[in-house]
């Protein structure tokens, strides 16, 4: 202590015994204070990496024009609107120099083409991380209370959803993961409102439950809800994982509320005895394209046909054949609204074809399933977990309300703070990691937790936490400029008998028309301005088809002359496109020089024969419809316009503009209108 | 005196020992490279890709189909129980990295592709041994405008430059005369420029005096969109596209 005081006291007087030391001490600690900041930034990392930058740019032959726009400071995009005050800019310098292509090294990447001027959108808003930061650790990986570390790359495409709330064609697994929360019910129970306001609605149709005992029993309703991918892979019910006692509790409760809906089991006169031909299930099943809406797994377990009804594979072991047949005779008298067509089938044909389904069967699927009558305690119980477990939030039950709000609202998931959320052990501590675990892994969040196990790829899981992740605060609070909105399904509904007629056979299940139905099939808006009568009313009675490629094709839904009638006056009569004129297309009576020339136009100029077939001997091209007979089916303005300007009758369309002069397309038109399917052979294609 | 030069020397070694401990432990953490739980059961002298090679993925996402290579033995013969290490470039990663092969000689991985698009160089090997057997893979990662271009290429394109069939779609490329070339044909679009290129899709086949097959599609696709598929065409080329590379200045 002694020793430590008289060192203390002979320093002391070393620098401060005389006033001129004492001063030039003071003064050389003073300059050595003010050496502190500018020697801080001498040694910061943002200014290492410039200094980098210009030795990587020192040697290359644009090197001049590369230094003239460098700057050596700290780079700051700052757009209020927006909340964006990004520094990323500072390191990142090779961004938007397009002759650094080729260098691969970061901080000095050039940023790959996308649509958006980086400075006029910054870099987090796609990014993440904290754009104000300047050193790598706190840009890129900061866990701190409220802030996000870098998104990875593969849920970019969040960020291009914060804005777009319409499809674009380059986010293809955004798009994938918005379909998804409106096609596996995710909005059934959380609600997501979008940036303008306007609700994601469901595109699934769960069926309704009030006559389900009509339809099936309550073994196979036990069978189902122990594991619903047992019975259908495809299915979108996810499984509840469901103790035996509460799924026999609850298949109680559906058996006993349902009621019983007059006409759900037709007894038909026709004989299943006349089945004599056992190839005719299979044909008619075929004839009415029933695949192009139903899957079936083939031997190989690989899934046959569309997705837009239920997976057929064990139908078998569900429907019973009474409820079966009625279903086939008339499925809106059981859902009134199915989108399933009703396809005024024959007895026979409802005989024929019930019986091919229920031979879809698996003797194994729910054989060992044995349910004592329940009592009314089970029954009530049933009810309970029922109204627990939000079923009705999705299917109608009876004597159960739909439920409000069941599961937490998800509007802006895509910012909860890091802070607010419990990680399970092992889990990435990121937001993207927690979405992705809940969605993969609900029930590992604890007991409590409702939400059923999903059976879902990791594409798809990906696909749900990038449409997630689009729903961020920033989205609501940027300004209305920046917004553009989703163009929802509208709700129009044709009039009159024709517009019954076209909901009971469910056009609208595959075809578009004034902005609502499927992607199925071609859109009819105009349809009126395009075909002629009498093709319309033959194609009606019996669908042939145009593109020889396809697999999903129109059914034939054996109308009365009447319906068919009542139909084609509807079609012709509304669906007319105001740009088309009748009046105006080219003359009717063409000369033979003049369809020469077109044809000539045909083969030579444009090659239309590398898409088309107008001549079945000689053409094979077979990406765009047949076209032997399109003078018979077509209307000569509708060809006239379609040449002139594909898209702008139909958005979208492969075809390409291929820019044609006035006189090249009446030619043309000349010409295939002059195919009526008298040459070739293949006339009835 | 000499007590306060012994206590100080005392603490400088031990500071120094103590330096060279931590030294000595983070060089073993380093070095503690190959997973401990995977022990060689057996070792073969050759590796080759059985699949998952020559596949085009999105960057950052995992690539469609796992890669699956084998080990084989001097005979041919598949090695089972063979230790299996890939190895990536440019943020390529593996699950698993490291593998023993299956009763049937095989190694399977899932490869997750790095946020560069470009070719990705992939290796295989058979680690802890003095002369390695290994197999290279290669495969291609699409930024955002390749596969923007591959979409469009898709919806536009492939029906007649892709010779393969699925059963959702069949080709158009046996019907036509002049055979169009696959977009992963580099030996011949290689050597077309990007103006040629352009002028083809836009204008048509005759633009360049070639066959009228082609369509226009300048009425069509945009500028962007005309950038984006070409972009996707010099993604997959094979053998890869080489752009003119960078120009140095003289020193």
């Amino acid at each position: 202590m002694q020793f430590i005081g008289k060192i203390l006291s002979s320093a002391w007087k070393a620098l401060f015994g005389d006033p001129v030391r004492a001063f030039g001490v003071v003064s050389v600690a003073l300059l050595l204070a003010l050496a502190i900041a500018p020697a801080k930034e001498h040694f910061s990392e943002w200014h290492s990496y410039q200094r980098q930058y210009l030795a990587l740019i020192h040697d290359r032959g644009e090197a001049v024009s590369l230094r003239r726009r460098f700057q050596p400071s700290i780079h700051q995009i700052w757009l209020p609107e927006l909340g964006v005050t990004d520094r990323c800019t500072t390191c990142h310098l090779g961004l938007n120099e397009a002759s650094l292509a080729d260098v691969t090294q970061q901080p000095f990447r050039k940023h790959p083409v996308v649509p958006h001027s980086l400075d006029g959108f910054g870099c987090v808003i796609c990014h993440g991380g904290q754009g104000a930061a300047t050193t790598v650790a706190e840009a890129h990986h900061s866990e701190r209370a409220g802030e996000e570390p870098l998104l990875p790359a593969r849920f970019i495409e969040s960020g291009c959803g914060q804005c777009h709330q319409n499809a674009l064609s380059g986010t293809p697994q955004l798009n994938l993961g918005r379909t998804m929360l409106a096609r596996y019910g995710c909005v059934h129970c959380h609600a997501i409102v979008r940036p303008d306001g306007s609700r994601m609605v469901a595109t699934d149709h769960p069926p309704s439950l009030t006559h389900i005992a009509d339809k099936t029993t309550r073994e196979w309703i036990f069978s189902w809800l122990k594991d619903p991918q047992a019975y259908a892979a495809s299915t979108t019910m996810p499984n509840y994982k469901l103790s035996d006692g509460d799924a026999s509790d609850i298949s109680a409760y559906l058996v006993d509320s349902s009621t019983t809906q007059p006409g759900d089991t037709s007894v038909t006169s026709a004989q299943p005895a006349a089945l004599a031909d056992p190839s005719a299930g299979p044909s008619l099943y075929g004839e009415s394209f029933c695949s192009s809406c139903h899957a079936v797994q083939n031997a190989a377990g690989n899934l046959v046909g569309g997705d837009v009804g239920p997976e057929l594979t064990r139908i078998g072991n569900k429907a019973k054949p009474e409820w079966l047949a009625a279903w086939l005779d008339n499925p809106r008298i059981y859902d009134a609204t199915t989108p399933m067509p009703h396809y005024r089938f024959t007895p026979q044909q409802i005989v024929t074809l019930a019986t091919y389904l229920e031979s879809k069967s698996d003797s194994d699927y729910g054989s060992g399933v044995h349910l004592d009558a329940a009592n009314t305690k089970q029954i009530a119980h049933g009810r309970k977990l029922v109204v627990e477990l939000g079923c009705a939030a999705c299917h109608e039950i009876n004597g159960v309300q739909k439920p409000e709000n069941f599961a937490p609202e998800l509007s802006t998931l895509g910012s909860k703070p890091p802070a607010q959320i419990v990680f399970l052990p092992g889990m990435d501590h990121s937001l993207p990691g927690y979405i992705g675990a809940k969605i993969r892994q609900p029930r590992a969040f604890g007991a409590s937790v409702k939400m059923p196990q999903f059976t879902l790829t990791p594409a798809q899981t990906d696909a749900l936490t990038t449409a997630l992740l689009a729903q961020t605060s920033r989205a609501r609070s940027m300004p209305d400029n920046l917004r553009v909105a989703a163009t929802p399904d509208t709700t129009y509904q044709p009039a009159g008998h024709a517009g019954r007629l076209m909901t009971e056979l469910a056009c609208f299940s595959c075809h578009r028309i004034n902005g609502r139905g499927g992607e199925m099939a071609p859109d009819l808006t105009w349809e009126g301005s395009a075909v002629q009568r009498q093709w319309l009313t033959e194609f009606l009675h019996n669908p042939n088809t145009l593109r020889p490629s396809l697999i999903r094709r129109m059914p034939r839904f054996n109308l009365s002359d009447s319906d068919n009638k009542e139909l084609t006056d509807y079609i012709l009569t509304v669906y007319q496109s105001p740009s088309i004129d009748q009046e105006l297309a080219p003359a009717a009576s063409n000369t033979t020089e003049i369809v020469e020339h077109g044809r000539q136009l045909f083969y030579s100029k444009y090659a239309c024969q590398s898409c088309h077939i107008a001549d079945t001997k000689v053409d094979k091209g077979y990406i765009g419809p047949t076209l032997t007979q399109v003078g018979s089916r077509l209307t000569a303005a509708w060809v006239y316009a379609w040449l002139r300007n594909p898209q702008a009758l139909r958005p979208g369309t492969t075809e390409p503009n291929e820019n044609m002069s006035d006189d090249d397309a009446r030619a043309l038109t000349a010409f295939l209108m002059s195919l009526r399917g008298q040459t070739g052979h293949g006339a009835t294609l | 005196m000499t007590n306060r030069l012994t206590a100080r020397f005392a603490i400088r070694s031990s500071a120094l020992l103590a330096l060279l401990v931590l030294t000595a432990l983070a060089a073993c953490k380093h070095s503690a490279q190959p997973e401990a739980g995977l022990k060689a059961m057996a070792a073969g002298t050759a590796i080759v890709e059985s699949s998952g090679g020559h596949q085009v993925g999105v960057i950052g996402t995992a690539l469609k189909d796992p890669l699956v290579v084998q080990v084989n033995d001097d005979q041919g013969t598949a090695v089972p129980g063979a230790l299996v290490e890939f190895r990536g470039t440019a943020g390529a990663s593996f699950d698993p990295a490291t593998i023993l092969t299956d009763s049937s000689g095989q190694a399977t991985t899932s490869v997750t592709l790095g946020t560069v698009g470009g070719r990705y160089h992939l290796s295989a090997f058979t680690p802890g041994k003095s002369k390695p057997a290994a197999v290279d893979i290669v495969e291609t990662a699409l930024g955002y405008q390749q596969r923007v271009g591959s979409i469009l290429a898709d919806k536009y394109c492939n029906r007649c430059h892709d010779p393969e069939s699925s059963p959702e779609r069949v080709s158009n490329y046996d019907n036509l005369a002049v055979k169009p070339h696959a977009f992963t044909d580099g030996g011949t679009l290689n050597k077309m420029s990007d103006a040629d290129l352009t002028a083809i899709v836009q204008h048509g086949g005759p633009a360049l005096s070639r066959s009228a097959l082609m369509p226009p599609y300048g009425n069509t696709l945009s500028a962007a969109d005309v950038r984006a598929v070409i972009a996707y065409i010099r993604a997959v080329a094979d053998p890869p596209y080489e752009t003119a590379g960078t120009v140095y200045a003289r020193k």
